[in-house]
């Protein structure tokens, strides 16, 4: 099983560098992550923060939405191109189990994640911090922003692998992996706005609201992260939403870790079903 | 001896369509079996069902005894599917490897393997700059991984040239003197004939002939054809005192039933030394073929 699993990801990584993916991913995060620490922040010191600090939480917005991206991106064409090309039904009547074929697919998908994640943001913290000196008190925040920002995509990765699995085209994979980014990050925080506009301070403003928004794994990420930045960085929209939320820590993260559970299974039910 | 594969009153439907129907069929070790049929006629879904891909509606199925699909089936069969396309930016030598990995063979034999398909020299180049043969010979080498006991070939020799054919056909009995049972579907009927032991006929979805060649020949009743070449264009004279056709104007062909072959011959050779040379020639693969695929002659076999 670990044996098939690993073949399986070591053949998934050898295409995902030779197709440029693993590069292109990182540098995708670098540049946005770079653009994101020089054009958008605040100058420092005039709220009493380092640049890094700010950097970092400048950054968790971003992650918000290019890391479910870039996961949906890695992950949506696995068993869906496969299905197309006609090389699933050959790996399914190989000796190894439906359950390492996803375990294989899914540990590289990761891997090229987590790369792009800990190069792209380590990259673009190491330049702000030595361009602007200052004290290295970000760097316990970056390391918190990266494997958090690695969970809320590992969560992407495993929907993507069930859409993936529920497909037999990538065509139809990719349009429902484009449907699930727009749905789950960019309209899910605005619908659920507007609902709030619409109830003017309400019960559910106060009570079903804050928990439906950290419901969704990208708000939880964002919250997790906020919780470690000092208060007096100003948060705007849903993220102040979120900060109103006095949860514990392992909350956000739970909710990261269940969507990971929940579409992994998902995923290998789908690939059970599936036939040649 | 148990049969390698047992399947037993099998039937797939698709809606109101039965893609296979009431198919019942026994495959023994070492045995070479061609399944034929017309597009649609069921073939590949027979096989996807062997492989355990998909379930039958009703019937059963045996793969050495275990069902289709389960650990102890896959571990033994090989399977080269319709139309594959395998990762483009793997080498050949690459992919083949995975597939050894996976059916826990040694990363020694993939050389040798893809050695014995002539593909040695593009083994280091990427799978998307093979051409379709090279692609199939990737599949075919995969077949061969760590000796299979059932080897399933959904049309092989597709985009194989003659030789490559050859070399299939020399792989196969290969197999099958090891004691594989091979069942291998395809619309290539003229290099089967006296390669497989026997033929399987399906016609939307019914098995309607199953037996050796010469036997499917008898039952079907087809008739023999002879071809006599003659010396000094007396071909007219003769084709009038024999009852046949004169071809041109050195031959004649006479068509006559199986069992009145040699009663036709020995008219033949009484003519003497006007007769040049004969052919006897047996209805072909083709002609049986087309013969239970028709439908007015479904079932006349066992
Ligand atoms: N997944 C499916 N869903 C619906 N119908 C199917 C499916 N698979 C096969 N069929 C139908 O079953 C019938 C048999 O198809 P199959 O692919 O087994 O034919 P075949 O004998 O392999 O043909 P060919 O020589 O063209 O490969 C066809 O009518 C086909 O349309
Ligand atoms: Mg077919």
């Amino acid at each position: 099983m670990i044996r098939s699993s690993v073949t399986i990801a070591v053949a998934e990584l050898k295409i995902a560098y030779r197709n440029q993916w693993v590069v292109t991913a990182v540098a995708l995060m670098t540049l946005f992550g770079l653009i994101l620490a020089f054009a958008g922040s605040a100058p420092a010191g005039t709220l009493g923060v380092d640049r890094l600090t700010l950097t970092v939480s400048s950054l968790a917005t971003l992650c918000v939405y290019l890391v479910p991206l870039i996961a949906l991106l890695l992950s949506y064409d696995g068993f869906a191109g496969e299905a197309e090309r006609g090389s699933l039904p050959l790996l399914f009547t190989y000796p190894a189990s439906r359950f390492a074929l996803l375990a294989g697919k899914y540990l590289a998908q990761l891997v090229i994640l987590a790369i792009a994640v800990f190069a792209g943001f380590g990259i673009t913290a190491g330049v702000v911090w030595s361009v602007d000196g200052g004290s290295s008190d970000g760097f316990a925040l970056l390391f918190r922003l990266q494997w958090s920002a690695t969970l809320l995509g590992a969560g992407f990765l495993a929907l993507g692998a069930a859409l993936s699995a529920a497909s037999r085209q990538t065509g139809t994979a990719a349009s429902l992996a484009i449907a699930v980014w727009l749905l789950a990050v960019v309209m899910y925080d605005v619908g659920l706005l507007g609902a709030v506009v619409a109830d003017d301070g309400g019960t559910f403003t106060k009570s079903v609201f804050p928990w439906l928004l950290l419901a969704n794994p990208t708000d939880a990420f964002r919250l997790f992260v906020l919780q470690a930045v000092d208060a007096t960085v100003p948060g705007t929209g849903p993220q102040a939403a979120v900060q109103m939320l006095d949860v514990p820590a392992f909350v956000p993260v739970a909710i990261m870790t269940a969507w990971v559970i929940v579409f992994l299974a998902l995923a290998l039910a789908s690939l059970r079903r599936a036939e040649g | 001896m148990n049969p390698a594969v047992r399947i037993d009153h099998v039937t797939k439907r698709y809606g109101a369509i039965a893609a296979v129907d009431g198919v019942s069929l026994n495959l023994a070790a070492g045995e070479t079996l061609a399944l034929l049929g017309p597009n649609g006629a069921g073939k590949s879904t027979l096989i996807k069902m062997i492989l355990g891909l998909t379930d039958p509606s009703d019937g059963n199925i045996e793969v050495l005894g275990s069902p289709p699909g389960s650990h102890a089936a896959r571990q033994s069969a090989a399977y080269l599917p319709e139309n594959v396309i395998f990762h483009k930016s793997l080498t050949g030598h690459e992919q083949l490897t995975m597939f050894a990995r996976l059916k826990g063979q040694p990363k020694a034999s993939v050389q040798h393997l893809l050695e014995r398909v002539a593909l040695a020299e593009a083994m280091h180049a990427r799978i998307g700059t093979y051409s379709k043969g090279m692609r199939q010979k990737l599949g075919l080498a995969q077949v061969l991984l760590g000796q299979p006991k059932i080897a399933i070939l959904d049309e092989p020799t597709s985009g194989l040239d003659p030789l490559s054919r050859e070399m299939f056909y020399r792989m196969i009995s290969e197999l099958a003197g090891a004691g594989c049972a091979v069942l291998l579907s395809s619309h290539a009927l003229t290099e089967l004939e006296a390669r497989t032991d026997r033929i399987a006929i399906l016609r939307r979805g019914k098995l309607v002939a199953c037996d050796r060649l010469s036997a499917l020949r008898a039952a079907a009743g087809l008739p023999v054809r002879l071809r006599v070449e003659i010396r000094n264009g007396q071909a007219d004279d003769v084709a009038s005192k024999l009852g046949g056709q004169r071809v041109n104007g050195q031959a004649v062909e006479l068509v006559c039933e199986a069992r009145d072959k040699v009663a036709r011959l020995a008219d033949v050779t009484r003519l003497g030394r006007t007769v040049a040379d004969i052919d006897v020639v047996p209805p072909s693969l083709e002609d049986v073929y087309r013969y239970y695929s028709a439908a007015q002659n479904e079932g006349k076999t066992s």
